[in-house]
């Protein structure tokens, strides 16, 4: 089904179509959601600060699963050679390390009124910190080697040995003792969920993040490979 | 096996002879150890309390140091060729490089740990508990900072880039090791977080020489 996406040409196709239309889809779901975000009555608990969650919680999901996309991209790079899936990994960095350091200083920001601290070396945070310095290692990496293949390759291992990073950030929850608290989604022990006002909101808005992280990837990677055609065009006008 | 040990004597014999052997890296261990005190006070009743962890986290920083040379003489000067069209596995050159690694810089900054840490002010009954984690962590960063030297030959920069790629991938070693000294202090037993670094430490040692392999015949080709 994916298979047409690995050529350059018919993927420029796809994306022209639907990068714009991710995009409008995206604008109207964070019209929506935060709206609700807005308009949800205070929780007994937290009180207004619940509103946080709306934007945090999606940062945090969004910046692991940009990692995951960055993993399958270096691996269909790594052991079927698709050029595509590089420039998919390379487009993608930034755009994770982003929505990680978005999530972190969402969550310094609603740890201060709701844990009275901005910042508390427990498990999950930590984690997602050196999520994001694995972002930078990534980055850094492949800025430093200077030939094009090799750099793809190279980042592609690394990528693929930080992967073993993230399931260490969803279980760490439950491996160090922790001041953040557990999952209130999937998983939730009976009666400690979200209501459904708050799952509903946090719905809307995991799926405007997502569309906002695939929009603006697929335009990323629309550069990419314009990029690329750009160099080889200057080669070849080089050469005559 | 000849080749094995025939490999494994050279890397000895480079790790020990060449730049001074382990001793660049035990000055830096020794000087990181002292300027704690320098900065935070002479204080016992301050130090004693992250003696131990500081001689830990010093020994991770520590054993980076001599990284950067794992694979780059060998990268520069076409050993790196010669070993990669020999009868072993390049898996199994990476795995004894690093093994030589452990043995010739490793080994002497897990007996300098104990010091620095009774130095800083951690009990005598600690030092045990404190060799087993260098030994064993030791073999740990060697490993996983053997995947960041491979990645960044032929980098530019490659020192600092080794870091930026290694110390996150140190996270859980250290904080095993780390758990096992805190549980030695309260006198709780350290039994735990050691079989925890010991058995992160065998899936490094195990995993990691197929991506040192991969990243090196990358940097070759």
């Amino acid at each position: 089904m994916v298979s047409f996406l690995t050529n350059p040409r018919s993927f420029m196709a796809f994306s022209r179509i639907a990068a714009p239309v991710l995009g409008v889809a995206t604008a109207c779901a964070f019209a929506l959601g935060l709206y609700r975000t807005f308009t949800v009555p205070e929780d007994a608990l937290h009180g207004d600060t619940v509103r946080m969650m709306f934007i945090h919680v999606p940062a945090a999901w969004l910046a692991m699963f940009s990692y995951a996309c960055l993993g399958v991209a270096s691996l269909l790079n790594l052991v079927f050679r698709q050029a595509l899936a590089d420039l998919a990994a390379r487009a993608c960095a930034p755009l994770g390390a982003a929505f990680t350091g978005l999530a972190l200083v969402t969550g310094s920001l609603w740890g201060r009124p709701t844990w009275g601290t901005w910042w508390e070396w427990d498990g999950r945070m930590t984690s997602v910190l050196i999520l994001f310095l694995l972002w930078l290692a990534y980055i850094a990496l492949r800025a430093a080697i200077d030939d094009e293949a090799r750099a793809a390759r190279a980042g592609a291992i690394l990528a693929l040995v930080g992967m073993v990073n993230l399931p260490i950030i969803h279980f760490s929850v439950y491996w160090w003792n922790s001041l953040h608290q557990g999952s209130s989604t999937l998983g939730a022990a009976k009666g400690d969920g979200l209501p459904p006002v708050y799952g509903a909101t946090l719905g809307i808005m995991g799926l405007a993040y997502l569309g906002l992280f695939g929009a603006l990837w697929l335009t990323r990677i629309r550069t990419e490979v314009r990029l690329r055609r750009l160099r080889a065009a200057a080669l070849r006008a080089a050469e005559d | 096996m000849r080749p094995l040990f025939t490999l494994l004597g050279r890397e000895l014999a480079l790790g020990w002879g060449r730049g001074g052997g382990p001793l660049p890296a035990l000055a830096f261990y020794a000087a990181i150890t002292v300027l704690l005190p320098l900065a935070a006070g002479p204080d016992t009743s301050r130090l004693a309390p992250v003696a131990t962890g500081v001689a830990w986290m010093a020994l991770a920083l520590a054993s980076l140091l001599s990284l950067e040379r794992l694979f780059e003489r060998d990268f520069e000067d076409g050993g790196l060729d010669l070993l990669m069209t020999g009868p072993m596995a390049l898996e199994l050159v990476c795995a004894v490089k690093c093994l030589a690694q452990w043995i010739t810089t490793a080994g002497p900054l897990a007996l300098a740990a104990p010091v620095a840490a009774v130095m800083l002010g951690a009990p005598l009954g600690s030092a045990p508990t404190i060799l087993a984690c260098a030994l064993a962590g030791g073999l740990a960063f060697v490993f996983v900072g053997g995947i960041g030297a491979a990645l960044a030959l032929g980098a530019r920069r490659g020192g600092l880039l080794v870091a930026a790629i290694v110390l996150p991938l140190f996270s859980p070693p250290v904080i095993f090791g780390g758990a096992a000294l805190y549980a030695d202090q309260l006198g709780s037993g350290a039994g735990g977080g050691l079989l925890l670094l010991l058995g992160w430490t065998a899936g490094a040692v195990a995993l990691s020489p197929l991506a040192m392999a991969a990243a090196c015949r990358n940097a070759v080709q």
